[in-house]
């Protein structure tokens, strides 16, 4: 490509180093319309949220560390429970598994992989001066701040049992309606809708970004991979999320106006609340993971210094995913007495899905055979999202079964299972980005030391964490419990060390942005080299405050 | 200049377009979640799914043809936690030759010292039998008020479509469960009078 830095600078290099035109300090960042400065906003957020997410994960896993009960009564004094009300001290592991799951799907996940690399990188990868509605890209932000305040202020007010929302992050009714009396609850869905507005929003924005302001030649099959996947990621988006602002809108009028949308004494039914939830709940976890998916597909790129294998055929995949995403909603709900033939049905639909995803994983390997492979920290958590990945991908087609399901059902397999794609999926997907594009989003390089002892620090907690819940889950041991049966101790003790393993990895991370502030050597534009192809490799680390005020032109022969 | 900004223009009104059909997609899809809820009582009408049972009226009913096969059914009678009511069947099993209309008769007593207005929810088990179990006549069709301290006998007309004898599903079902739950719809001051009773 005949594109060099300068010619994308603007002008910059004619007037001073303070002449990107950057607004005031409260103008820039509290009443932004840059699409950098929000996926800035948005990063910090979500690791910020992550942070409070994690920590209630630590809770959790030290509650689990020996049989009984010996936290709890501590963090349900904390939001003000009476201390003598033992309900409320159980109530409190309802709050905190609920906060946790919803912290760190709309909280952490989505804000980091959609909010903050999307924003930062889909407008410059497809060589856009922004995004389609700055504005509106602004309010997304700061609706899925509002949420999480609301999310947060949730637990300190009473939710029925005792302090704080403890419906799950699937928010079921009946127990959410007239099982959650107080407000608490209804903190809680407001933050849902507030979160959803604002992902709707954002979804709005990237459609219209990719449609309409692709620099001129770059078609729609020229696009990376990865704003291949944030346009799917939208579409989902855009389709799934009303249906959950209905039923969680029935929710509330159900609870508060006397409707009985789930309620069968007045003809509703609580099945009814499932399936709208499962249809938006599935796509919802494409939703977290197919951004990731898109990123390690330019990590593995760049560092096998090859063209994605099956450029194609890895976009459409990711097309396939999105479509099937939304016809297997009712795997989630085996147990709800579906019939025979409809359980039939959502297993063969489901396990139709490792069909796409087998052709990603394949053709990222297919990627890396015969490149010339650099072990750079971003490959190295890429190759470990494909390990991790395939192995959440592999319980899950063991779950897809309606038959093995009525076993396994709401077991520690499932939440094995989960993790493996998500918290180690999609977070792993995560860390890679971060080591991937960090340097160009900063202008710093971090510590290529730090973060490989990050990564294996990393991968062996996680793995301590959730590899044992297979064994707990097939031995029987239910989700959602604060206690379990003595014959559960050495893997739940062990899945704690794993998480202290983990937590300590955090600490190696959070060092290296540090490092990288204080005494990371400034990087230069295209500091991964040759194999790094995309248009945010054109411009200066980090890309100046506007970018290609001359667009780039793609030229037939530039590669993905 | 001039042509910059028209393209600047002509780009703006193309962003415009995208995002509103883009919006419109997502109030679809909210409308379509709204619209689940009568779709989804259609659909389990139509289906028997979950249990729900088929209304039809005494013409369609004329018209079925015994079997000469019998199955044995059920009856069973429960209310909701706030129905100060006492509900229960007359007979625990009947045995009825499929095809051949049945009544069962249920009985409820209200407790109070108010009118108490229920209806009454409904479900079969098990669940794949429950699109063959016809009702031509229920007390669950309508609501039912009990003044204090009145009794009621209450039937339900019904019959079993032959077609179940052809369902593979419902091969081995030697015995099918009607179920009823009465749920409290309002509570009356003591001088309402009692409009709705028909037992019907």
């Amino acid at each position: 490509m005949a594109t060099t830095a300068e010619q994308f600078q603007g002008h910059a290099e004619d007037h001073g180093h303070d002449h990107d035109h950057k607004p005031a300090f409260f103008a820039r960042w509290f009443m932004s319309t840059n699409h950098k400065d929000i996926g800035t906003m948005y990063l910090i957020f979500a690791i910020l949220a992550g942070v409070i997410g994690g920590a209630v994960s630590g809770i959790m896993r030290a509650e689990l560390m020996e049989p009984g009960i010996q936290y709890l009564g501590f963090f349900s004094k904390l939001v003000g429970d009476d201390p003598s009300n033992f309900n409320a001290t159980l109530h409190m592991w309802n709050v905190l598994i609920t906060a946790h799951g919803l912290i760190m799907v709309f909280f952490m996940v989505m804000p980091a992989i959609i909010g903050g690399f999307g924003n930062w990188f889909v407008p410059i990868m497809i060589g856009a001066p922004d995004m389609a509605f700055p504005r509106m890209n602004n309010i997304s932000f700061w609706l899925t701040v509002a949420g999480f305040c609301s999310l947060m202020l949730s637990a300190f007010v009473p939710g029925g049992t005792g302090m704080g929302a403890g419906t799950g992050w699937t928010v079921y009714a009946p127990l959410s309606t007239t099982g959650s009396p107080g407000p608490a609850v209804d903190f809680g869905i407001f933050a849902l809708h507030l979160a959803g507005a604002g992902s709707i929003m954002g979804a709005i924005n990237f459609i219209t970004t990719i449609f309409n302001m692709r620099a001129p030649g770059m078609t729609m099959h020229k696009m990376p991979l990865f704003v291949w996947s944030v346009l799917v990621t939208a579409f989902l988006l855009l389709l799934s999320l009303p249906v959950l602002a209905a039923a969680i809108t029935m929710l509330l009028t159900d609870r508060n106006f006397g409707t009985t949308f789930f309620d069968p004494a007045g003809g509703g039914d609580p099945v009814l609340y499932q399936h709208l939830f499962w249809f938006f709940g599935h796509p919802e976890v494409y939703i977290m993971i197919l951004p990731g998916f898109g990123i390690i597909s330019q990590i593995i790129s760049t560092f096998s210094k090859k063209p994605v294998f099956g450029y194609l055929g890895m976009a459409y995949a990711m097309v396939a995913i999105g479509v099937v995403g939304f016809i297997v909603w009712a795997h989630h709900m085996y147990s709800t007495g579906l019939s025979v033939n409809t359980k039939m049905y959502f297993t063969a639909a489901t396990m139709v899905i490792a069909v796409p995803t087998g052709i990603k994983i394949f053709s990222w390997i297919a990627t890396m055979w015969g490149g010339s492979i650099e072990f750079k920290s971003p490959m190295i958590w890429a190759i470990g999202f494909i390990f991790l990945f395939t192995v959440g991908g592999v319980t899950g087609v063991v779950l897809a079964n309606g038959g093995v399901d009525d076993v396994m059902h709401d077991t520690y397999y499932v939440v094995a299972h989960f993790h493996y794609v998500l918290s180690l999926g999609a977070v792993t997907a995560l860390f890679a980005g971060f080591y991937y594009w960090f340097p160009k989003m900063s202008g710093k390089m971090h510590s290529e030391l730090l973060a490989h002892v990050h990564f294996w620090v990393f991968f062996v907690g996680v793995n301590m964490i959730f590899f044992p819940m297979h064994f707990l889950g097939l031995q029987g041991m239910p989700r959602r419990y604060p206690d379990y049966a003595e014959a559960y101790a050495y893997w739940n003790h062990f899945a704690t060390v794993g998480y202290m393993i983990m937590a300590a990895s955090l600490g190696i991370w959070f060092l290296n942005i540090i490092y990288a502030f204080v005494a990371g050597r400034k990087a230069e534009d295209n500091y991964w080299g040759e194999g790094a192809t995309t248009l945010e490799w054109t411009l200066t680390s980090p890309p100046p405050y506007h970018q290609f005020e001359t667009l780039p032109v793609i030229e037939e022969t530039a590669h993905h | 200049m001039a042509q910059a900004s028209n393209a600047a223009e002509r780009a703006k009104q193309s962003n415009r377009k995208v995002a509103l059909v883009a919006l419109s997609l997502a109030l679809g899809m909210l409308g379509l979640g709204y619209a689940s809820v009568p779709l989804y009582r259609i659909f389990c009408q139509v289906t028997g799914y979950g249990g729900t049972t088929k209304r039809v009226d005494a013409a369609q009913a004329a018209s079925v043809v015994d079997s000469g096969r019998m199955m044995s059914v059920r009856f069973d009678a429960n209310t909701a936690r706030d129905m100060p009511w006492e509900f229960k069947p007359l007979q625990v099993k009947d045995s009825v030759s499929i095809g051949v209309r049945d009544m069962a008769l249920f009985w409820a007593k209200n407790d109070s010292d108010k009118p108490i207005t229920g209806t009454a929810s409904f479900n079969v088990e098990p669940e794949q039998a429950a699109k063959y179990f016809n009702k031509i006549q229920c007390f669950c069709f309508t609501e039912q008020t009990l003044q204090p301290g009145e009794e009621v006998r209450m039937p339900v007309l019904y019959y079993i479509d032959p077609a179940i004898l052809d369902d593979p599903d419902n091969k081995d079902v030697a015995e099918i469960t009607l179920s009823y739950t009465f749920h409290l719809t309002s509570v009356g001051d003591a001088k309402t009078l009692d409009q709705n009773n028909t037992g019907g």
